[in-house]
This record gives C-alpha cells, structure tokens and sequence, in this order.
C-alpha cells in the first residue's frame, strides 16, 4: 500500500463530518448515522494499521515518508505545504487515535441512544477525529497549529454538547469556555514559539527546523525560548501546572467525550509535540528541567486532589492530569520513547476507565457521585470486571500496561539522576493506587447506597464490546514495552529509537546503574501500589470510619485538598476579577466612555453649536440671496476696474 | 447711416439695471421671471451690438443659444410655479421661504 493513502486516511473523518454534519438530522435513523461515524474512523484505522505493517516490513532508514497533498501557502518566505509526515512516532499516535477512537465511536452508538443531538454528537466526534489527525500527522508547525487549534474548537462544542444542563456553579457552556480560554493562553505561547521559530529558522518545516536546530550549540538562548514558549502551549493542552484547571470542568461533556478527547487523544497532543520537538528541547536543558519539575509536580499535586473528590468523573479527571504528568516527566528527563508509551498504555486504561464510568453513570441514571452508589458489581458484571483491569492497571501492577509504562518513567528518571523526582513520582504512584481503588470500592463494592428506585442494568452490547477490548489492550499493552531487565526487547523503544535519535546524540546519555537496582526500584513501586491498594480497601471497605475521622483529625488538609487547593479560587482572584473588573471600570467606562466617547461627543456638540450661529443666513428667501449674489458681483467688478 | 454702438450698450444696461431691481424688489414670482429673462436680452441685445460692430457672427450663434436655453427655463420655471402655486396657493415669493432650516 502506498504512503499516498495517509491522506485518504485523515480525510475520511472529514467525510463522515460532513455527511452527519449536513444530512445528519435529515437521516433520523440512530444506526445509519452511528455506522457513517464509527465506520469513517474504523477505515482510518484500517489504513493505519496496513501501513504499519508495511513499515514494520521495511528497513529502519526507510520508515520516514512525506505526503505533500498541495501547497496550502505560498506568500513570499513563507512556504507551508498541507503535508504530512509519516514516521514511527506518527504512525503509532494514528493507530492510538483512530483504534482507541473507534471504540469510543461504537461506544457512543449505544450511550447517546435517544439523545436529540445524536448526529451532532457524531459530527462533532469526526471533526476531532480529522484534526488530531492533522495535528499527528503534520509535517510542519502550522499545519500541526491548524490541528491543535481543530481539536481545540471540537473539545469547546462537545463539552458544551448539552448547553443546557446545569453543571456545578453554572451550565456546561461555562465549562466550555473555560477549557476554550484556558487553551488560549497555552495556544498563545504556541504561537510565540513558532515566531520565534520562523525568524530564527526561516521556515515552519520540521525537516529543515531540526536539521538547522541540530547544528546550534548546545543550550542557546533562542532554542531556550522557543521551547519554553511550546512548552507553554503543551500545558494548556495537556492540562499541566499552572493550566490544569480546565480539564476537571471539561468533565461536563458526554462520557465518551471525556474518554476521547480529554484522556486517550487530545491532552496527549502537548506531549506528542514535545516529543516531535525532541531535538529542540534537547538542546535546551533548562526547558528540559523546567518540563521534568512541571511533570513530576503535576503528578503528585493533581493525584492528591484526587484522593478526596466524590465525582467518578471528577476522580478520574484528577487522574488524568497526574498521569500525564508523568508523561512530562518521562519527556522531561529525556525518556521521550517512555512518555509516548506511557501515552499508549494510558490511552488504553484511562478510556476504558472512562468508558466504565460512563456505563456506571449511564446505570445509575446520570448519577455521578460516588457516595450514592457502592454495591454495583452485582448489577454490572461486564463494567466492574472491566474496569477493576484498567484500576490495577493504573495503579502500576505487573503484568498489566500501566507498570511498564510507569516504571519506566520512573527508571528513566531515577538512572539520570532526578532523584528527587523520582521519588515525587514514586509517590505519586502510591497515592494512584489509593484514589483508584477508592473509587473502585466505593463504586461497586461495599453496600449499596442508591435509592431503591433505580434499578441499575449493565449496558448493552455496543458498550460493553469496547470496555472487553480496552480491558484486554490494557492488560496486554504493555508487552511491547517490556525492559530489557525482565527479558524483554522494548520494542516500543527500538521502534521510536529512530525519531528521537538526532535527539539521543545530544541528551547526556544516562549512567546504567546495576540491573540490580532496577529490580529495587521495580519492587518499591510495585509496594507503593500495593501499600496504597491495601490502605484503600481497609478504609473503605472494613474499617470505614478511618477517612472520616482523618478528615476531622486534619481537617486544614482535607479542606485544602477538597477544594482543590484554591487553585480555581487564586486565578479567579489573580486573574479574572482583574481582569474583569479592569475591562469593566477601566477600559469600558475609563477609555471607552470617558474619553472615546467624550472626544466624538464634544466634536460632535461644538459643530452643532457653530453650525446654530452660522445656519441663520440661510433665509429660504431666494431674493435675500440674489442681493448678496449682487453684491458680490459688484465687489469684485469694483475691484477688478480698480486694478 | 447706423446708430453707434455706445447707444445699445447704454439701453443694454439700463435694460439689465431694471431686471436687476426686478428681481431684487417684486414680490411675485411670474413678474420676477419676467425680470430675469428682460436680465437676458439685455444680454443678447449687447451680444447682437458687438456682433454687427465687429462684423463677427459668433456673437449672434450665442445669442440663438441663449435663446434657446432661455425658452427651455421658462419652460422649467413657469413648471416650478404652478407646481408651488398648486401647493401653497399663492406665488409670492416672500411666502416662500420653505427651504430653510
């Protein structure tokens, strides 16, 4: 098959977008519009898969391709190509996208049953589709831009997929803004790093930028700023420290949303783009240090919040941001291959968790809070066998995904000498294992604590068959990624070792400490996971009046915690009311009003009132004007025989 | 034997001084129409005058257009004060004073 087919590939979901989207409401029949969405993602993923295979087939130095579908623009220096580049980090991102995406298509067949926006919703769920397609597959900045910038607008329409609901303080249309403006400020340092970009490199091609990037020494200021700037852009994106907090709202929209776009795909994007921008970050460490410490504070500072928040949604959105702090971390300490695993094995776990979650609310008649289930494995077999897999995949125990990924991170991080976060990491680890395994418990053990009105049935087929797939790829994800310490080739790593190798040459290559102490650090991992997974059935399951009576004990903490550490608090103080209050006083009443208006106004008045002494010549009487005509003539006859 | 040129130029202006205190000093609007168009001949008498004294015929061609757009102003004018006697029943101009602010 030729690489030509990439593009028939991204533009598919483009089709199945435009169909539902115009005819959609036309077609008024739930399979039809289900099948032309889940069916468009399904061939992508079907090209996907034989053009990795084609890749697997031939020699490593032939694995990079470049598709130019046209010239998209062409204004002087500035040539852009709308092309696209297939290599091994994009043609895994693709298979993460389009695989996990489909499953997520069919799942929502059967969880927006009935909805009157169900066509909207799968229009909207293809655009995203075709912009992170762009945004993978890109072979240059802006059209990469383009994608961010797609995926940007699809995560706003489907968080506010159900306009008129409630959500907490507001409606959802709050929370979409929220994600919309927050990603604006990231988007803004984008932008600024592909300015600095073109003037530094005179050109937006990937190619050409790091084979120029490569030739500078090692540290310079520009490459520093042109990474801190994407960096910036990667936080929002990917829902770091300081722009987290738009994900925990983003939870607003349908589960399958919160599954797709805010746990496997889209937050991803910010650590795909650092990782294609590998050569660039690596040479420049302090934005490599400020990635790792952002990383690493991330994962801790996001996974305690979680440990205390009563919205399965809300837990598991917490959860997200830690997890893909570790990510940052792994990219952070120069593990770029272990960051995009972890994004593999993550995509896996954290959709399936989702999706569970969604079955759950979906049982429990949109009910969220955990406090008011317990007791629902009887009733949900299928989703608690399921999502108890993706819970101790999570949490970090062998052999399921989530270890590998996780302790390679941790590894990497240890081996190159980030002691300190490692162990933030470590940490975060075991904290991981208690807030899942709280959620498990709460959720489907113990009593019941639901009304004796519901009467909760697990979900049908075009659910559960891709929670069943998602489980059995959260269990067995993580093979291909196994360290060569416990026998296996890594082959995640040997297949991305040819993306990141310009940026290998130049990364202080790690110290290798003894295998020996590999398998240390695997057991205490493993015992943070299994601390934290004791620690968390005891409480609540046996011994339940253990959280409560901490809660009290420390109640400064739990409160701190509760409340997510003020964070949405500090910004609404820092930021938003002064910004508010600024437009409102200042620049609306101060500049707009007040001296705007008064210069245009005063203007306008002092014409009138010249125009009121100036307007009483006009008589209407025509032989008034007839005699000054004649003086007129007579003044100037007079005047020309005097001369 | 003809009459000098100074005699036609003398009855030329004191034609156009009494269209000229026509125009300035009657009120209603047919015989200030009228006034204007004796402002006109007084004109064309000065262009025929010259014409023959200068043996030149432009002066008569011109004479022949202001006649002619003379006759189409009449036209145009005498419209103009029906219409406006139609509606304020009157043609004394002092009492036409609309077009004012």
């Amino acid at each position: 098959m030729s690489y030509e087919f990439i593009g028939v590939a991204v533009f598919l979901p483009l089709g199945g977008f435009i169909v539902n989207g115009l005819l959609g409401s036309r077609i008024k029949n739930e399979h039809a519009v289900g099948l032309i969405g889940s069916g468009s993602v399904g061939a992508a993923f079907l090209i996907a898969v034989a053009l990795f295979v084609q890749m697997l087939g031939s020699p490593v130095e032939e694995r990079t391709h470049l598709v130019e579908l046209f010239r998209w623009i062409s204004a002087g220096s500035v040539q852009v190509s709308f092309a696209y580049q297939v290599d091994p980090l994009s043609i895994l991102m693709m298979l993460i996208v389009t695989g996990v995406g489909f499953l997520i298509h069919v799942y929502s067949i059967g969880y927006m049953h009935g909805d009157r926006g169900f066509w909207r919703f799968f229009a909207y769920l293809n655009l995203f589709i075709f912009m992170m397609l762009n945004l993978i597959m890109a072979d240059n900045f802006l059209l990469m831009f383009l994608g961010w910038e797609g995926v940007g607008l699809c995560s706003y329409l489907l968080i506010g997929f159900w306009y008129d609901r409630k959500f907490e303080k507001g409606t959802t249309g709050d929370a979409a803004k929220k994600a919309f403006i927050v990603n604006r400020i990231g988007d803004f340092g984008f932008l600024i790093g592909m300015f600095l970009l073109f003037t530094t490199f005179g050109t937006l091609n990937f190619t050409s930028v790091f084979a120029q990037a490569a030739g500078l020494p090692m540290g310079a200021p520009v490459l520093t700023w042109i990474t801190l700037a994407l960096f910036l852009g990667a936080t929002g994106k990917s829902a770091q420290i300081p722009l987290f907090v738009w994900l925990p709202d983003a939870m607003a929209g349908p589960t399958p949303v919160s599954a797709l776009i805010h746990a496997a795909t889209m937050v991803t994007a910010g650590v795909y783009m650092v990782a294609r921008c590998s050569v660039l970050f690596a040479f420049a460490p302090i934005t490599m240090e400020v990635v790792a410490i952002i990383g690493a504070g991330t994962a801790l500072f996001a996974a305690t919040i979680g440990l205390v928040q009563n919205d399965i949604k809300k837990v598991l959105a917490y959860s997200t941001i830690s997890q893909l702090g570790y990510m940052f971390l792994a990219l952070g300490v120069g593990a770029f291959s272990a960051g995009i695993f972890h994004v593999l094995t993550h995509a896996f776990f954290k959709a399936l968790l989702f999706l569970g979650s969604g079955a759950v609310i979906h049982a429990m008649h949109e009910e969220q809070d955990i406090r008011k289930m317990g007791g629902l494995k009887d009733a949900l077999p299928t989703t608690f066998r399921t999502f108890l897999i993706g819970t101790i995949a999570i949490a970090g125990i062998p052999p399921l995904a989530g270890f590998f990924s996780k302790d390679e991170i941790l590894w990497k991080a240890f081996a190159g000498g980030h002691a300190v976060l490692w162990f933030v990491g470590l940490a975060g680890a075991g904290v991981t294992a208690f807030y899942m395994f709280r959620l498990l418990a709460l959720t489907f053990e113990g009593e019941k604590r639901w009304d004796a009105g519901k009467h909760p049935h697990e979900a049908p087929a075009t659910m559960t068959v891709p929670l069943i797939a998602l489980a059995f790829l959260s269990v067995a994800g993580g093979f291909v990624g196994v360290p060569a310490s416990l026998g296996g080739g890594n082959a995640i790593e040997q297949w991305l070792e040819p993306v990141f190798e310009r940026a290998g040459r130049v990364l202080p290559s790690p110290a290798h400490p003894s295998v020996a102490l590999e398998y240390v650090l695997m057991a205490l991992s493993v015992g943070m996971a299994i601390a934290g997974i004791v620690l968390a059935r005891t409480w609540y399951l046996r011994r339940k009046e253990v959280p409560e009576r901490l809660s009290q004990r420390f109640a400064r903490a739990y409160r701190l915690l509760w409340n997510k550490y003020y964070v949405d608090e500090v910004y609404d103080a820092v930021v938003v009311t002064p910004t508010v209050q600024g437009s409102e006083k200042l620049l609306w009443k101060g500049i707009d009003v007040g001296i705007i208006d008064w210069c245009i106004n005063t203007g306008a008045k002092m014409i009138g009132l010249l125009s009121k002494t100036v307007r009483v010549v006009q008589t209407g009487l025509a032989q008034s004007y007839v005699f000054v005509f004649l003086l007129g003539v007579v003044v100037i006859l007079g005047w020309m025989l005097a001369h | 034997m003809s009459v000098p040129l100074p005699y036609y130029l003398g009855l030329s202006a004191l034609l156009f001084v009494v269209g000229v205190a026509g125009v300035l000093t009657r009120r209603n609007a047919i015989v200030v129409f009228m006034s204007i168009e004796l402002m006109l001949n007084s004109v064309n008498l000065t262009l025929i005058a010259f014409s023959s004294f200068l043996g030149n015929v432009n002066g008569q061609v011109l004479v022949l257009l202001v006649m002619a757009v003379a006759a189409a102003e009449a036209a145009v004018g005498l419209a103009i004060v029906i219409a406006l006697f139609r509606n304020k029943q009157t043609v004394n101009i002092n009492e036409i004073n609309i077009l004012k602010w």
